[in-house]
């Protein structure tokens, strides 16, 4: 026979200042799990939505990132001859690119903001899931940039009209771009002659973008790029290397994780001590609930759930704290492009799940021994207690 | 006075299980409460520096680290009062055997052997393997933790293969390396990689650096060349940034995310958690001694008395906790300078102004948290209390 779970929930609301104080701990370190997350799911997320499913990355063969990659004009045109490339209209959708990082002036630091500034020929824009949102877009030939939308939003010199410095002369912003939750958002394009000319650049290409036709094609496009010896490149599909760029959140994530974890043998540590003192107040309670007849699993039981439902309320109230994290952006560097990318947090079913399991392996580890201290009172004695 | 410690402490031994569970959570609390503060004290604070990184300046083109500098910038830096000497700092990239592997990635920089002791004269090598550096042109040394990883011997060759520059690099290691603050690196010959770049007909890339790193005679120059370097080179093709090597370092720690956030957050959590903890611990305690309380106040303790007894009691476990987390706190942050982790350059320590700051904090919080509960058992009355049943 089990005792009913309403005789715990009562229990819990006799004591509230102790059920709360404990589980506003838990809560705490249920946040703080959850904010790491959060921000990992976040930046997951502006990756996986950066790059069309049709899209090939090319760099050269051995490089990891855009940045460490070298592409030059005659491998392009090579490139451009494959079979299985989309045409827009005449021309094959292939863009030449090349990708520099460049400080931007921002009022609260002094060091500014390192932004990802990539040239690009028209085809570029096309290939990529992007909009105008103000403006208009760059000429070629002409020192013109568009921007990001969140390095609008961070760099306030970065506005349409305005004049922007970067190097030795002043670039003006003509447009402001946007890419949905992409992290394109974060980078800013120009004109890829201006741009390879202004920064010493030509012939010092990074990568090519290219649309393969259609699903099948895709992969034979790929095998054919990887095994051209006179082209030495590898080609990847745009989301899979988006998907590798995420790795750029995980210092702050085990920062997040590891001090969570500490945390949470401290708040199991204060959960042990709240049921034992539960127990040690309820003994002559369950010297009767043995006299009844409830055997000593079931008081195991009950006790242990009850460390469970303060636990809950503790991983729902965690819950809550970190849900407004959802309208929050922020920023982390990438070493592989030596500039920011920002995104949103993203607080999701799955780290919402996460929490709740975390707070009840809190619960659990800190109301195992005091409902084993429990269920092993002799009858007598507990009935003694006072 | 005698007789109110014995009761603090007889009200602390009273459930041992309970306080010893107190003081562990608020210990584990304060230890990361101690790692934080120390992280945020060397971003925000001053920073520490040993002597011999304190002289030096890096300096790199203004638009990004990844801009190149000509390399005629170096005798006009040379020259300058104060200066030292400077040398190209060269970051090679390059791939080490199979990329996917995360644990062949090292950091590989391309410097002036010759120069390079002078520079950082914390390297520490023997003398023949110093003469082979500097004499053989495709040599390179390895830092002693970097050998051991992939237990590379002196005379061992190993090719990394360029991605930045499209050239492939046949080292051969010449000597093992060890210094205070990092034994991971490669370090090889500019010279060979200027010769490798003109071989592939790139000529024009092999003048061109990333970085020059100066050393100064004095830490009071450091400031002052560096503006002085950017002044010099201000109107020409490529403007520069000049910053000392210990602000640079952090720069790449901060990039990592907003920190001071991150750090200022998670702090404030940790301390409202202990907070919650030791005043639950407090209350409950109050709650099951009422009865004990009238006993005493019968036999003629005062209001008052009482007060500070059971907020002693508290704050001397608070403070015990702060001592046992400093403790942990000290190996914590020994882990993390000797990690491999992106935060092992903030080089965390416990030190003096941290600790001091952990036992404030943990006195403050053990009175804060035990204030209520300690006055509402000063205003038990007597009958009341003796009749309470728990």
């Amino acid at each position: 026979m089990q005792i009913p779970l309403s005789y715990n929930l009562r229990n819990l609301i006799v004591r509230r200042t102790a059920t709360m104080m404990t589980a506003l701990s838990m809560a705490l370190t249920v946040a703080v799990l959850l904010a790491a997350l959060a921000l990992v799911d976040g930046l997951r997320s502006a990756f996986r939505s950066s790059g069309d499913p049709l899209n090939l990355l090319v760099l050269r063969k051995g490089s990891s990132s855009e940045l460490g990659s070298a592409m030059s004009e005659e491998t392009f045109r090579n490139m451009s001859f494959k079979d299985g490339i989309a045409r827009d209209g005449e021309n094959p959708m292939v863009s030449l690119e090349m990708i520099t990082a460049v400080t931007l002036p921002k009022p609260e630091s002094a060091n500014g903001q390192a932004v990802t500034l990539r040239g690009l020929l028209p085809v570029g824009i096309r290939l990529r899931a992007v909009s105008l949102k103000e403006g208009r877009w760059f000429r070629a030939g002409q020192r013109e940039l568009v921007v990001g939308r969140a390095v609008a939003r961070r760099c306030p010199a970065a506005h349409v009209g305005e004049w922007v410095p970067i190097g030795t002369s002043q670039w003006q912003v003509v447009g402001i771009m946007d890419a949905g939750a992409s992290a394109i958002n974060s980078e800013i394009f120009a004109d890829l002659n201006q741009a390879s000319s202004y920064f010493n650049r030509r012939d010092q290409y990074n990568s090519v973008l290219l649309r393969a036709s259609d699903a099948r094609s895709l992969s034979q496009l790929i095998e054919s790029l990887n095994n051209d010896q006179r082209l030495n490149v590898t080609a990847q599909t745009e989301k899979s290397y988006y998907d590798s760029q995420s790795a750029s959140g995980a210092p702050l994530e085990h920062l997040g994780v590891l001090v969570a974890l500490i945390m949470s043998i401290g708040s199991a540590f204060a959960a042990m001590n709240t049921m034992y003192a539960a127990v040690a107040r309820r003994s002559r309670e369950i010297g009767t609930l043995r006299v009844l007849g409830f055997s000593r699993a079931s008081i195991l039981l009950s006790f242990l759930i009850e460390s469970l439902l303060l636990a809950s309320l503790g991983g729902v109230i965690g819950c809550l704290l970190v849900l407004p994290l959802n309208y929050v952006t922020t920023a982390v560097g990438n070493f592989s492009t030596m500039t920011e990318t920002a995104f949103r947090f993203h607080v999701g079913p799955v780290v919402v799940g996460i929490g709740i399991l975390f707070s009840w392996l809190m619960g659990g580890a800190g109301g195992l021994f005091p409902a084993r201290n429990a269920a092993r009172k002799q009858i007598l004695t507990a009935l003694r207690e006072n | 006075m005698l007789q109110l410690w014995s009761l603090i402490v007889a009200g602390i031994v009273r459930n041992p299980r309970r306080s010893l569970l107190t003081v562990a959570s608020v210990a584990l609390s304060l230890c990361l409460l101690g790692v934080l503060a120390a992280a945020y004290r060397s971003l925000f604070f001053q920073p520490e520096s040993d002597p011999a990184e304190a002289l030096r300046i890096v300096t790199h083109h203004q638009v990004s680290i990844t801009q190149p500098m000509p390399v005629s910038f170096l005798p006009k830096i040379r020259a300058m009062p104060g200066v030292r000497d400077s040398m190209i700092w060269q970051w090679f990239g390059g791939t080490y055997k199979d990329t996917r592997d995360p644990r062949n990635f090292f950091a590989r920089f391309a410097v002036e052997p010759e120069r390079f002791f002078r520079i950082k004269p914390e390297v520490e090598l023997p003398q023949d393997q110093k003469a082979a550096f500097e004499n053989t042109r495709s040599s390179c040394i390895v830092g002693k933790s970097l050998a051991e990883r992939f237990q590379w011997k002196i005379g061992d060759r190993i090719t990394l293969v360029g991605d930045i520059f499209p050239v492939t690099a046949e080292l051969k290691i010449v000597g093992v390396y060890s210094s205070p603050d990092e034994n991971e690196n490669l370090y090889f010959d500019y010279e060979y990689l200027r010769q490798l770049l003109i071989a592939a007909g790139q000529s024009s890339r092999a003048d061109a650096v990333g970085v020059f790193l100066t050393a100064a005679d004095s830490a009071v120059d450091v400031d002052p060349i560096a503006a002085a370097i950017d002044k010099e080179f201000e109107d020409s093709p490529a403007p520069t940034k000049s910053e000392s090597e210990r602000m640079w370092q952090l720069s790449f720690v901060s990039f990592l995310g907003n920190l001071k956030l991150f750090l200022l957050s998670i702090s404030g959590a940790l301390t409202f958690t202990i907070l919650l903890v030791s005043g639950n611990t407090i209350s409950m305690s109050v709650r099951e001694r009422t009865r004990e309380v009238g006993i005493l106040k019968t036999l003629g303790f005062a209001p008052p008395m009482i007060l500070v007894m059971f907020m002693g009691e508290t704050m001397l476990m608070s403070i015990a906790g702060g001592v046992v987390g400093l403790l942990l706190g000290s190996a914590l942050a020994a882990a993390v300078r000797h990690s491999d982790s992106a935060f092992a350059a903030l080089r965390l320590g416990i030190t003096a102004d941290v600790a001091s700051f952990v036992m404030v904090i943990a006195a403050v919080i053990g009175a804060l948290s035990s204030f209520i509960p300690a006055r509402h058992a000063a205003r038990i009355q007597i009958l009341d209390s003796l009749r309470y049943s728990g």
